[in-house]
């Protein structure tokens, strides 16, 4: 049978993961290929509905990538951005998903090793997780 | 429906190898909502912008794909390309396939897949992106600077040589900062006034500069380009135009101050011209030791100025400044000595702050540049220096390093050598940072020439016995107590942010981080701008700068600014928040959100509208938005939706 292959969808900041990520190009470094990355301006522009849009249609992991605390372009979007995923991740788990299938880290644009090591170890738990079932299914 | 073309870059084989170029051309060129696709080996170079511009004018094109590297690289390449061949430039969306795909990937057909994916997303974007201008608005072409230490004065002059209007803002009776208290500078000793002085009489002389002393900022208004500065200033009970500085007031004024200039170590009446130089050059009444005003208290000074240039009369003034940038130079002040109990300062007079010997080694000084103990104007013999007082101490005091203390507090044994020719300097320090130019060689011929006795330790107290200062402390090499009964101890105090710079942060909305220095854009590239726009940092404000460093920074402040001033408007990226007047029911979430203050509640029609030029974009308010009113240009809800659902289908 065929390894499943989860969908990503990565959501990452112009300024500190989004350069990372090309960082990691750069230097070459290897990564799986599940996950397909959305630019935004700052992590902040993410909207809790386009996670679980990205859920409801298809997605079995959410990525968002920002700048380390103290370093948002926009001074506090970060700081926004993680509120707004811990309140996600409490709302997830009462939908069904479990909350690990959303994760948020700090990858600022010197860290393209640590963006290659995050994809593959994100990409690696959701395969084990498996994909995210349809609607109305709770997982274990 | 748009009319879209997808070029895809094989970018030699750095695509190519792992990426399918020609399948990926033929899979798009198949879709319904494309009119054409194509690769080329090198779509950056100006054959392939060639390709590009000539499909958009064959195939009528009305938005293009471009799979390439990363937008970093080409975005504006092929931005202007699309641009000359008649298309707005945001009718062009790079797909990032190189950099965060072919290079991070090995497996050709996985990696072909996730190319057709990325490129499908910057599809569903490129579908529902709006021609868009950079917004613009006039500019004032003035710039404020706030404080006239060494920093401001060199940020004013070179902005007001380039024909701009400067208005400087000084909170004291002077300009001159800390520089003009200093006795000579390192590495080159030479003297701190006559570097300066000339500076401050071209500030106080220069057309194109209105100097404002005495006087604080108190509120801004407005946004880059135009702000509304509130400036106040104190009662200016002397003018200075009419004073001639001939001192008969302070002669008869019966009160003695403790002189600022001299850090407590001389005296100064209560009318007083801070320094022999001072700019402007002309007395100032302090009020707050002032007898009295009227004549009945005591009224002295105005009975013997025969130019009639004291007005008891004056009372403080507000005013109002338009300016395009403002430029915060405020500079440091020493950390508070008190906060180190165990050296005695205060309790002991022979142990001085380094800005106290500094005016004790000063030809201008209490002493004329003799040195002189403060309890019994001996000479001292015996010297002792402790660096970083307060630096580099997180677990009691502060943990940066204060960066000119090494320096200075070496200039200091030196000069001193220099000046007692028996004496001997001591230096307690945790490592000796001279990095700088000529700065090692500095303290190298210190050592070996000048006899500057280095030990390698901290003091843990200081007591006295008898005329003596006992420093008992640890060298940290050898592991032994060391004490040493000097005639004196000079303290080299941590720098600070100046005092006030926390309240006035506040009132320019600057970020400050948590010592209270005021944070820079980027500490790499962008140093000299704060992350508020049009709004700059020049010198100790920003970090502890020796004087090299602060001119070199205000040279590059200036410069920052006189971009932003060389044009009469100032453009804004449109990429930026944007409201439906119709979805908005005026909660106001977002304008507690907006890092800017770029959202304003609209009183009258209970609309949160956006100003398009503090709004740098970030899209935090679109994300708080409950009902979906908040959009971002060319990045809305709709497209990220449409290119999520891309990601999401794969490749079914």
């Amino acid at each position: 049978m065929k390894e499943f292959e989860p969908k990503i969808v990565c959501f990452l900041c112009q300024w500190c993961t989004y350069a990372g990520a090309d960082l990691a190009g750069t230097s070459r470094l290897k990564y799986p290929p599940n996950g397909v990355v959305i630019k935004t301006l700052c992590s902040s522009r993410i909207d809790p509905q386009h996670i679980l849009l990205a859920f409801t249609e298809g997605c079995d992991g959410v990525f968002i990538g920002g700048c380390h605390p103290g370093d948002c372009h926009y001074q506090t979007g970060n700081y926004k951005t993680q509120r707004r995923i811990m309140l996600l991740k409490t709302t997830l788990e009462q939908l069904g998903i479990r909350p690990d299938r959303l994760r948020l880290e700090w990858i600022s644009a010197s860290e393209g090793r640590k963006f290659a090591e995050t994809m593959k170890e994100f990409t690696a738990h959701i395969q084990e997780l498996g994909p995210l079932p349809k609607a109305n299914l709770t997982e274990e | 429906m748009k009319r879209i073309g997808v070029f895809i870059c094989h970018c030699g084989v750095n695509i190519k190898d792992t990426v399918d170029v020609e399948a990926l051309s033929e899979f798009f060129m198949s879709r319904d909502d494309i009119v054409h696709a194509e690769d080329y080996m090198f779509l950056c170079s100006d054959p392939g912008q060639k390709i590009i511009k000539k499909a958009i004018a064959e195939h009528k094109l009305d938005g293009v794909v471009v799979a390439s590297c990363s937008p970093t690289l080409h975005e504006s390449t092929f931005q202007n390309a699309i641009e000359e061949a008649g298309l707005n430039k945001f009718q062009m969306e790079v797909a990032n396939i190189r950099e965060q795909c072919s290079w991070v990937h090995n497996d050709k057909p996985a990696g072909t897949r996730k190319a057709s994916l990325i490129i499908g997303a910057s599809i569903e974007k490129l579908k529902l992106n709006e021609s868009l201008e950079p917004t613009s608005a006039p500019l004032t072409r003035r710039a404020m600077v706030i404080g006239g230490g060494i920093a401001g004065i060199q940020t004013a002059l070179d902005i007001a040589d380039a024909g701009y209007e400067v208005v400087m803002v000084e909170k004291k009776p002077s300009i001159g900062g800390h520089m003009i208290q200093l006795s000579e500078t390192f590495p080159t000793l030479d003297c701190s006034q006559c570097i300066l002085t000339p500076k401050m009489v071209q500030l106080a002389k220069h057309p194109n500069i209105t100097l404002h002393v005495n006087s604080e900022v108190k509120d801004i208004s407005g946004f880059v380009g135009n702000f509304k500065v509130t400036v106040e200033r104190k009662a200016q009970y002397v003018d200075p135009d009419l004073c001639n500085i001939c001192s008969d007031c302070s002669t008869v004024c019966p009160v003695l101050v403790p002189s600022e200039y001299d850090e407590g170590l001389g005296w100064r009446r209560a009318i007083y011209i801070p320094f022999p130089q001072a700019i402007p050059a002309s007395f100032t009444l302090d009020i707050d030791n002032c007898l009295g005003l009227s004549p009945i208290a005591c009224g002295k000074c105005a009975e013997k100025c025969e130019a009639n240039a004291i007005n008891y009369d004056a009372s403080p003034t507000t005013f109002e400044v338009e300016v395009g940038a403002v430029v915060v130079a405020t500079g440091y002040d020493l950390y508070p000595v008190e906060n180190i109990a165990e050296y005695g300062y205060g309790k002991y007079p022979d142990v001085v702050t380094s800005l106290q010997f500094e005016r004790i080694l000063s030809a201008t000084g209490p002493t004329g540049g003799v040195v002189r103990r403060p309890s019994d104007g001996a000479e001292p013999k015996e010297v002792v220096f402790i660096q970083c007082c307060g630096s580099r101490d997180p677990e009691h005091h502060l943990s940066y390093c204060s960066k000119i203390c090494c320096m200075y507090s070496l200039k200091h044994a030196k000069l001193y050598k220099h000046k007692v020719h028996d004496g001997q300097p001591y230096i307690f320090y945790i490592d000796i940072r001279a990095g700088g130019k000529r700065y090692e060689e500095f303290v190298q011929q210190a050592i070996s020439e000048e006899n500057v006795l280095y030990t390698r330790g901290k003091v843990a107290r200081i007591f006295n016995e008898g005329d003596k200062m006992v420093v008992f402390g640890m060298d940290t090499l050898t592991g032994k107590k060391v004490e040493i009964r000097a005639d004196m101890v000079v303290l080299a105090m941590a720098v600070v942010p100046s005092y006030g710079s926390d309240e006035l942060a506040k009132t320019l909305k600057a970020g400050t981080d948590k010592h209270g220095f005021f944070n820079e854009a980027h500490p790499k590239l962008r140093p000299v701008e704060s992350l508020q726009a049009g709004l700059f940092l020049a010198g100790a404000c920003q970090s502890p700068k020796d004087i090299p460093d602060a001119v070199s920074q205000a040279s590059g402040t200036a410069a920052k600014v006189m971009v932003l001033l060389s044009s009469d408007r100032i453009l804004h990226s449109p990429i930026i928040a944007t409201v439906d007047d119709d979805l908005c029911s005026g909660c106001g979430i977002c304008i507690g959100t907006c890092p800017y203050g770029a959202r304003e509640m609209d009183l009258l029609t209970r609309v949160a509208l956006v100003n398009d030029i503090l709004c740098e974009g970030c899209g935090a308010c679109i994300a708080a938005c409950p009902s979906g009113a908040a959009q971002q240009h060319n990045l809305t809800d709709d497209q990220i939706a449409n290119m999520i659902r891309v990601i999401a289908l794969g490749d079914e």
